[in-house]
């Protein structure tokens, strides 16, 4: 019998080596997919795994890798703070496209006036005062009324959704689009953009990500915020009798992970993306999810999870257009990654007895 | 003396690093009640476990009614009629009492006729026990019915029982002891495992001391004071803590008319205490657990606020100050609860010495954390509090209740606080350990600060308090001077008597 057996402090070798074993089985069980579907594995592995970074058209794909992985790391940092302390923002997505909104109307209501620098750091205001504001509802509602933020959070992705589409053909429309749903092209109005070397993928939104894994390594390693985050998530009494104030804590992780949302969506509407448009939003603020927890709610975990998860999107596009594996099976490959993470995990915390007779 | 139920005879075990049992040997005879004795790991439960089938000895026999005995798992051992009542519930809180019941048995008869032996038992043995009833109701003391029962449907001829006082109400000690005691004249043999003396000398016929894994000594609890025993236990002249009434300085603290609503879905509300704390007093608060001791322990804490007027410290109102700022003006407190309340049990203990002490000691400069001197805290308790681990590094959860235990209480008592509130501050902690941790207690007093022990242990309250008062659903008794209190006294004050002083008359 393989019985399961809880050890008295987690292993250290395995808190580091889980997320490796996790990439290498899932590597094994996506070729043996890959397989399955016809296709030639290794070169599909090489194709998700190599090409973007070593390929002859690396040139193309690097700077796909920040454009990718900074608004992943941005969002993902702000819900591991969450994470940790047992909230649970699945909302980033809503705040994400609020944020969007909130800069580019900014910049859209000063169109076409030149002073970058007043526009561009009133757009990363608004940024990120729309995500946190999109984020303390259901902040507020969940101290105030003790509703479930899961759901508020959630739901509230679909409100955004639909006040991206009204705006994208409403409001914010491009008088000069001949019609055309989406706004102006803000990565083209030079006080807007949020580009800082377009050709090597470098935008406001690296930096931030950048500048958010330092400040949440330090808040985690140094800061009490950061111990009292960890203790709430791991004793809620403990942390209560330590002083902590359960309705704050909520408030700032929900706000924070808002704000920083914010920001990633604004700089991706105001760079990469360029405009507002029915489409804008691709998920981000979901996948972030999954980001976090890959980097197991650790700042440097997560800035190397982001870059894997960039990766395997990016190498997941070449995948499809070069051997034309079908989307689902690139899907399915990302969804074995936090599958096999969240298995090897146990190891973590427990060790695997394989016992002769049964213990009652 | 007729031939013994079952005879151990040089039992030894050895895990690595440690010599769990070393050449163990008694009797026990049919109709015994036969206590073990001994300090946290002195090797008592690896000896039940071994009985119970669980451990495997490396040599040594065992016999019972006669014929060699050496259980390969427990459910030979129960098939030879060892039942063991363990210190922890195993029990589902979903279902009810015949389905866990059920649940333990080899084979378990049809739910009705089950319900039924479980009522004709419990009727039997005076444990009052509804069958249909679902355990996640039930109180420690019926949850602990719940596995009595299980052991006694088996009829087996030896019970064992690991601490199973420990979580029970005085009332349900005596409900259990007089189901041991009608056990024992039916010729069943109990072992009987327990710290706490005064209750073994009560019960138990023989008793057994173990100490590091040898056994160092045999005695008729009876006949034996507990303080003779508690030195066979350690092995040395207990220390035993020196009171010295000091003298009883300013008013620290007033609680006037203090009413707060429990949060706890099935707590108990305070109503209407009132308490002055002066400066070198130890005001002992006892009382049957859950008469409000947490809410008690979490209003002076500062985990539930409280309105204006109620809780004042140095004249200054605190009622609405939250534990941070309670503990900067000295208010320290520990709770009962030691994993999950008292300390982070996934955290090191630097982490853990964080948790509190980061204001008094200083741990923290504009939100940053001093690790060092974190560290460096967390190793002074380790050394003053002898708390057993290999380091500060370690996480909570590795350490023993006991010695976890003593790493929360010292936490507390280094942070050099004027008022510290503890809740059952030695239980589950050995003699030797308990006695050190009353003496600092008692110095803490001594050099002038406010000290509440609220615990069960009326022997410990009388031990080292000079106020006594009682908690009886959520109201205080009026302190009374524990020096000269009767038995009888301290008993109608947990009873609830509250105008005492009309009764009794300076």
């Amino acid at each position: 019998m393989i019985a399961l057996e809880k050890r008295p402090q987690p292993s250290q070798f395995w808190t580091f080596a889980a997320p490796i074993v996790a990439v290498i089985l899932t590597m094994i069980f996506g070729a043996a997919l890959f397989g399955l579907l016809g296709k030639p594995p290794i070169e599909a592995l090489g194709k998700i795994f190599w090409e973007p970074l070593f390929g002859e058209f690396n040139f193309f794909y690097l700077p796909q890798l920040l454009i990718k992985g900074a608004p992943l790391v941005a969002i993902a940092l702000g819900l591991s703070l969450g994470f940790k302390a047992g909230i649970w923002n699945i909302g980033a997505e809503g705040q994400y496209i609020i944020g969007a909104l909130c800069g580019a109307g900014v910049a859209l209501a000063l169109y076409p006036m030149e002073a970058r620098w007043l526009i561009f750091p009133a757009m990363l205001f608004a940024g990120a005062f729309g995500g946190f504001a999109w984020a303390m509802i259901p902040g507020v509602l969940r101290v105030k009324f003790g509703t479930n933020e899961i759901l508020v959070s959630l739901m509230l992705v679909y409100v955004a959704e639909q006040l991206l589409a009204s705006m994208a053909l409403g409001l914010m429309k491009n008088p000069e689009g001949f019609g055309f749903p989406g706004s102006r092209n803000l990565s083209q109005y030079s006080s807007a953009s949020s580009w800082i070397d377009q050709s090597n993928g470098m935008h406001w939104g690296v930096v931030i990500a950048l500048i958010g894994v330092i400040f949440a390594y330090i808040l985690f390693a140094k800061h009490i915020l950061g111990f009292q985050i960890k203790l709430a998530g791991q004793a809620p009494r403990a942390a209560a009798f330590s002083g902590v104030s359960p309705a704050r804590l909520i408030l700032f992780c929900l706000g924070t992970s808002g704000a920083l949302a914010g920001l990633a969506g604004l700089t991706e509407v105001a760079g990469p993306a360029g405009l507002v448009s029915i489409d804008f939003n691709v998920g981000y603020g979901f996948t972030a999810i999954i980001v976090a927890f890959l980097g197991r709610l650790h700042p440097v975990g997560i800035l190397f999870a982001g870059a894997l998860m960039a990766l395997t999107y990016i190498g997941g596009d070449v995948a499809q257009s070069s051997l034309g594996l079908p989307k689902a099976a690139i899907q399915v490959f990302q969804g074995m990654l936090l599958f096999f993470l969240l298995g090897v995990d146990v190891l973590t915390n427990y060790r695997v007895r394989i016992k002769q007779g049964v213990v009652a | 003396m007729t031939e013994p139920l079952m005879k151990l005879d040089g039992l030894t075990k050895a895990y690595p690093g440690v010599v769990a049992n070393s050449d163990v040997s008694f009797n026990i005879a049919a109709g015994e009640v036969h206590a073990l004795l001994g300090e946290n790991g002195a090797g008592k439960s690896t000896l039940v476990k071994t009985i119970y089938g669980l451990v495997k000895p490396d040599s040594g026999t065992m016999t019972l009614d006669g014929v060699p005995f050496s259980p390969a798992e427990p459910r030979a051992a129960r098939a030879a009629g060892i039942a063991m009542v363990f210190q922890h519930f195993s029990l589902f809180e979903a279902l009810d009492v015949a389905e866990n019941v059920a649940l333990g048995m080899e084979n378990p008869p049809p739910m009705r006729d089950l319900a039924q032996r479980i009522t004709d038992v419990s009727k039997t043995y005076g444990l009052p026990l509804d069958p249909t009833r679902i355990v996640g109701d039930l109180s420690a003391g019926e949850r602990q019915r719940v596995e009595i029962i299980r052991c006694l449907l088996q009829d087996p001829k030896v019970l064992i029982m690991d601490e199973p006082t420990s979580v029970l109400t005085p009332q349900e000690v005596d409900v259990l002891f007089e189901t041991l005691r009608k056990l024992k004249s039916e010729g069943t043999a109990i072992l009987y495992i327990s710290h706490k003396l005064e209750e073994i000398r009560a019960l138990c016929d023989h008793a057994t001391v173990l100490r590091l894994g040898h056994v160092v000594g045999t005695c008729i609890p009876r006949e034996t004071s507990a303080r003779e025993m508690a030195e066979l236990m350690v092995g040395g002249t207990l220390h035993v803590p020196n009171r010295e009434a000091g003298a009883v300085g300013e008013t620290l603290m007033k609680i006037k008319g203090l009413s707060a609503l429990s949060p706890a879905e099935f707590g108990t509300s305070l109503k209407d205490v009132t308490l002055d704390i002066r400066a070198g007093d130890v005001i002992g608060i006892g009382g049957v657990a859950g008469n409000g001791q947490d809410e008690l322990l979490g209003v002076l804490s500062g985990e539930i606020r409280v309105g204006p007027g109620q809780i004042s410290f140095l004249g200054q109102d605190i009622g609405h100050l939250p534990p941070d700022a309670r503990r900067t003006l000295g208010i320290c407190a520990a709770p009962e609860e030691r994993m999950g309340h008292a300390a982070a049990p996934d955290m090191s203990l630097t982490e853990n010495a964080a948790l509190t002490a980061r204001k008094r000691k200083g741990l923290t400069k504009n939100g940053f954390i001093d690790w060092g001197k974190t560290r460096a805290f967390a190793e002074e308790v380790i050394e003053r509090f002898d708390v057993r681990t290999p380091g500060p590094g370690n996480a909570a959860r590795s350490l023993s209740g006991g010695n976890l235990q003593k790493f929360v209480i010292g936490r507390e008592i280094l942070q050099d606080p004027q008022i510290l509130i503890v809740n059952q501050p030695t239980w589950g902690v050995d003699a030797s350990a308990a006695a050190a941790i009353r003496q600092a207690l008692l110095d803490l007093a001594a050099n002038g600060a406010g000290v509440i022990v609220i615990s069960q242990d009326l022997d410990e309250l009388m031990e080292i308090s000079d106020l006594f008062a009682a908690l009886n659903e959520g109201r205080l008794s009026k302190p009374r001077p524990a020096q000269g209190l009767t038995v009888d006294e301290i008993g109608l004050m947990l009873g609830g008597a509250h105008d005492m002083e009309v009764a009794h008359v300076d």
